[in-house]
């Protein structure tokens, strides 16, 4: 079977609390652990194969091209990962069953918590680097979820988000280390980027990728820093802070730092950072939750302290460090698990977290307080428990490391003094809560939970004592199979005894436990000491932070995106300037080596009419009017150059479209005004100016760059194969019909699309007709020049016949669909113009929409035709035959084409011009009075 | 010869880039027109400058580049629907708001504009 059915099974899952809820409780709860348990034993049927050795690898390929891979891996540490968090996700969903109130929508609850349980697995199960980076994502997500579950609570609320923000941006450097690694080792998966590892350090982008890769993990793991985050996510309900911050999601980030540690470690840098991170976090996490009055708050800086501890082993370098991080991963899971869960009934049967309050709970609570003193004695570092075992390891691997140099010395001494600390929170949590006097002013009276909200409890205690007292037979196999994962062949040799005779970390131990004993007892002094300072509180500091940044981000949107499109005009070309000037600084010469043209009288004058006449447009373009006329030179002339610089097609189609857009224009300024006043300061016409003339310089460079140098381009292919692959001596037209069919087939529907939303815009438009021209004269009443109907009239069968023939030769000579279809358009415009509307309406029944439609349609179909002949989309056909008194001709396919093209064409140019004449006739004064 | 195309594809970018810049909305249509001749004039040179060699076969000794004739005449069509279809959008601002200014208000500095007697632009 596939490893892929886990997440897939698990997301199914999802949808079993939701489905189950209305049953009950009991049954939710059962229901929903029956998808986690399935999970874990099929997990564990593979086993075998794991303690064997064997690396279990599922791809399935994605886009393979773009080395997109859905993987699946299941090895040693992936194994011990999974069994962690199905089997105390397990635990965690009977005690949801008892903690939450009836009130909480347990379905919800257990949803999320089954979200958040599969992207676990799949950041332990990835393969994949991106795979696992969204996976992580997801947790990010399902945590911030979880954390503000009773989103009525203000804490909630910004614990929640503080993590989101935290383990979030944490996640976009995972990305771009992840991304850099990817990079170094030129593939996304994981199995040979553990393989490369040699590569990977040798690189000059190794220093950014670790890193990056490193603030990922420490974010998520609450490493100093970062740490602050874990104590506000406190406001989760119990049930969560057990599951995501002991066992799980702050576990990711070691995970991570485990995963990569064939990849990464082993550089002097992944040393000095991860250790020093890792040391300053377990001494301030331990010292601070010594002073936490909240049973929660000291909880979560013990965890804090004890993630430092993992850090600081896997930073060393040495590979019984990293089998102790592994060992204490699977031990402080497991009793920080049990002591939170046991904070919760607490929290649960006494209706408060505080210290101050709780105290001489044994009497009323003796069950549960055993529990909880024997989880505590193993995060304490008592001996028969799990935690003795792995602290000593630690304090053995402190005592050997020496890449501090001359002050090696001072990592144990350090380590111990976090002992001493540890063993006095261990101990406060004990002696305050459960001894130490009578409890005050209560809110209910506590007493023992229901008998299955111990359960969890009491197999997690059961498991630090199994583990404590027989490691190797309980978990050593787990233990070598991870180890195995992370340093490959080379696993060292250790033993897990509980004795090892009297030795520096025996010494050590009892150092810390002696010590911590003395702290506790003189805690007076210190609580007064550290009252004496102020205490800052780092939610408000963040959310100070926060609304910092969004005051001046707003501020900036405020300035920037000011509703001016004038503004934003500018912003655009100026960036578009910085971006073509600056390659333009390194191209040496814009000249290149082609041989130049010679210039002739025509072209000089052409060039300096072209000039004249736009910049004419440009001073006079307040005069509507005459900017109109101006311009409508300039396309002349461009049309003219066409023609001249052997482009028969171009010049025809610029000539025609000329004709249209300046029809098009007079008819908008007959509802625009004719002349406006000058709106622009001198500054602003000034700095126009200078944009402008920058840009023109900037293309004109470009262009003659692009002009002077030798050309390779691929039209030779399409000047060989015109004739005897598309049967056209007309190179132009060929290629629009057929070469680049498809191209054309989707700008005529972009033509179709552009008539049709000028047609909406049109149709609901209320204009005010004006009734005279600027200066006060009313509007002719004589509407239709005679001559100019009546030659208009006469000119129409002429015209057509003309367009007919264009569009016959386009296929050899100058001409095809556009051009002709344009021919057409301006020929039936011209009985418009000469008229009007309700005199042409009548005459002419054709509905411009379904002409385009059709156009569009016959455009298509040619298309699809070839599929009959199993060619693909669009392939031409063409061949000669003989018709009577016509003689050899030829026909094809693209001329079907071509016709589609001529009708949208035709459709759109009168859908647009025809519907805004419309406009100004039917609301035009003077025919209400005719 | 050179020379003498880019510098009125040059001149037609810079009127046409200074019209896109201004308050109103046909001047700005007026600019987006002129920025088109620029740049078919552009893409259409990008094939170098042929005299009398239309690609059509057998009508010549050598053929000018299809390819970007082919590119600008459909670029030509699609450019006149955008321009109308600014236009009709233009109009339909005034229509619905009252006045044909790009950004649907008078502009904050027309105060500071120079009497409308003086100078033209």
């Amino acid at each position: 079977m596939s490893l892929f059915w886990i997440p897939l099974i698990l997301l199914a899952g999802v949808a079993v609390p939701v489905v189950t809820e209305k049953y009950g409780r009991s049954w939710c709860a059962l229901a929903t652990m029956l998808v986690p348990a399935a999970m874990l034993a099929f997990i564990l049927s593979f086993l075998p194969q794991v303690f064997a050795g064997e690396l279990l690898v599922e791809r399935f390929d994605w886009i393979p091209a773009a080395g997109l891979t859905l993987s699946m891996r299941l090895d040693g540490l992936a194994m011990l990962f999974a069994i962690l968090i199905l089997g105390i996700g397990l635990l965690i969903i009977l005690y949801a069953r008892y903690y939450l109130s009836a009130t909480d929508s347990m379905g919800r609850f257990y949803a999320l918590l089954l979200l958040f349980m599969n992207a676990m697995l799949a950041i332990v199960l990835s393969n994949n680097l991106l795979q696992l980076w969204m996976a992580w994502e997801v947790t990010s997500i399902s945590s911030f979820l979880l954390i503000g579950f009773w989103a009525g609570k203000t804490e909630a609320r910004k614990g929640a988000r503080m993590a989101l923000t935290i383990t979030g941006a944490g996640g976009l450097a995972l990305l771009a280390g992840l991304l850099l690694l990817a990079d170094i080792v030129g593939s996304y998966d994981l199995t040979q980027v553990l393989a490369s590892g040699e590569q990977i350090r040798e690189h000059a982008l190794y220093p950014v990728a670790l890193i990056l890769i490193l603030l990922g993990a420490f974010t998520k793991s609450a490493q100093f820093p970062f740490h602050f985050w874990l104590p506000h996510a406190m406001a989760a309900p119990t049930p969560v802070s057990a599951y995501l911050h002991s066992a799980t999601m702050v576990k990711a980030g070691i995970f991570l730092l485990a995963r990569m540690y064939p990849a990464l470690a082993g550089t002097e840098l992944w040393f000095l950072i991860v250790s020093l991170t890792g040391l300053a976090t377990l001494l301030l996490g331990a010292y601070v939750a010594l002073f936490k009055h909240d049973l929660k708050g000291l909880l979560a800086y013990s965890t804090i302290s004890h993630l430092g501890l993992i850090t600081l082993l896997l930073g060393m370098d040495t590979g019984l460090a990293a089998v102790a991080a592994i060992f204490h991963i699977i031990n402080h899971a497991i009793f920080k698990a049990s002591l939170f869960m046991a904070a919760g009934i607490i929290d649960h049967e006494a209706g408060t977290r505080d210290m101050r309050k709780l105290n001489g709970l044994w009497k009323y609570m003796p069950h549960t307080a055993t529990l909880a003193m024997v989880a505590a004695a193993s995060m304490a570092g008592i001996p028969l428990l799990n935690g003795f075992l792995s602290k000593e390891m630690f304090f053995a691997e402190t005592l050997h490391q020496v890449a501090l140099g001359s002050l090696s010395w001072m990592v144990p001494v350090l380590a111990t003094l976090g002992g001493i600390f540890s063993v006095a929170y261990s101990l406060r949590f004990i002696h305050d809560v459960f001894f130490n006097g009578e409890p005050v002013d209560l809110p209910k009276v506590p007493h023992e939970p229901p008998r299955y909200m111990k359960i969890p409890v009491e197999i997690l205690v059961t498991l630090c004592l199994l583990v404590g007292i027989f490691p190797g037979a309980i978990i050593g196999s787990l233990l070598y199979a991870a180890a195995g994962s992370v340093l490959g062949a080379n696993v060292p040799e250790y033993s897990l005894s509980i004795w090892h005779g009297f030795n520096l970390p025996l010494l050590m131990s009892a150092v810390a436990l002696l010590g911590g004993v003395l702290v506790y007892s003189f805690r007076g002094h210190l609580y007064h000491f550290q009252s004496q300072f102020r205490e800052n509180d780092a939610k408000l500091i963040f959310e100070g932070v926060i609304q910092y940044i969004v005051a001046r981000a707003s501020a900036f949107h405020n300035w920037f995106v000011n509703g001016s499109l004038q503004s934003y005009v500018t912003w655009l070309l100026l960036l578009t300037l910085v971006v073509t000037g600056a390659p333009l600084l390194d191209l040496n010469g814009a000249a290149g080596h082609q041989p130049h043209q010679p210039v002739g009288a025509v072209e000089i004058i052409a060039a300096v009419l072209l000039s004249l006449s736009a910049l004419a447009t440009v001073i006079f373009h307040r005069q509507r009017m005459f900017a109109l006329v101006t311009l409508s030179v300039v396309g002349l002339i461009v049309s003219i150059a066409f023609a001249r610089f052997s482009a028969p097609d171009l010049a025809l189609t610029q000539l025609s479209v000329e004709v249209v857009t300046v029809i098009l224009l007079m008819l908008a300024l007959f509802f625009l005004p004719q002349k406006t006043h000058n709106e622009s300061s001198p500054r602003r016409v000034a700095r126009d100016l200078s944009i402008a003339a920058i840009f023109g310089g900037i293309i004109a460079t470009i262009n003659y760059a692009i002009i002077t140098r030798p050309l390779d381009s691929i039209s030779d292919f399409f000047i060989a194969n015109s004739k005897t692959g598309g049967g056209g001596t007309n190179v132009v037209n060929v290629i629009l019909v057929d070469f680049r069919g498809f191209d054309t087939l989707g700008e005529i529907t972009v033509l179709s699309i552009a008539a049709l939303g000028i047609f909406k815009l049109v149709s609901r438009m209320r204009l005010a007709m004006p009734t005279a021209d600027e200066k006060g004269r009313p509007w002719a009443r004589d509407r239709h020049p005679l001559i100019l109907s009546v030659i208009s009239q006469s000119l129409l069968p002429l015209a057509l016949l003309v367009s007919a023939y264009i569009f016959l030769r386009g296929h050899n000579m100058p001409g095809g669909g556009f051009i002709a279809g344009l021919v057409t358009s301006v020929a039936l415009i011209q009985q418009y113009v000469a008229h009007g509307v309700d005199w042409v309406k009548p005459r002419l029944k054709l509905d411009y929409q379904w002409l385009i439609a059709c156009g569009v349609l016959i455009a298509s179909l040619t298309g699809l035709g070839s599929w009959m002949f199993d060619k693909p989309f669009l392939t031409s056909w063409f061949d000669y035959f003989d018709i009577p008194f016509i003689g050899t001709t030829e026909l094809a396919s693209a001329m079907l084409f071509d016709l589609g093209v001529y009708l949208t064409v035709v459709g759109a140019i009168l859908l647009i011009l025809a519907n805004l004449g419309k406009l100004t006739t039917r609301y035009r004064p003077i025919s209400q009075e005719d | 010869m050179e020379a003498l195309y880019v510098y009125c594809v040059g001149m037609l970018t810079f009127c046409g880039v200074f019209l896109c810049l201004r308050a109103r909305l046909f001047p700005v249509v007026l600019g987006l027109t002129m920025l088109s001749y620029a740049v078919n004039l552009f893409l259409f040179s990008s094939g170098g400058l042929t005299f009398n060699a239309a690609a059509i076969l057998g009508a010549s000794e050598t053929y000018s580049d299809p390819l970007p004739q082919a590119l600008v005449l459909t670029a030509i069509v699609i450019g006149f629907a955008m321009i109308a279809f600014i236009v009709i959008l233009a109009m339909r601002a005034r229509a619905d708001l009252g006045n044909d200014y790009v950004d649907g208000r008078e502009p904050p500095d027309t105060e500071q504009a120079i009497s409308p007697k003086r100078g033209n632009l």
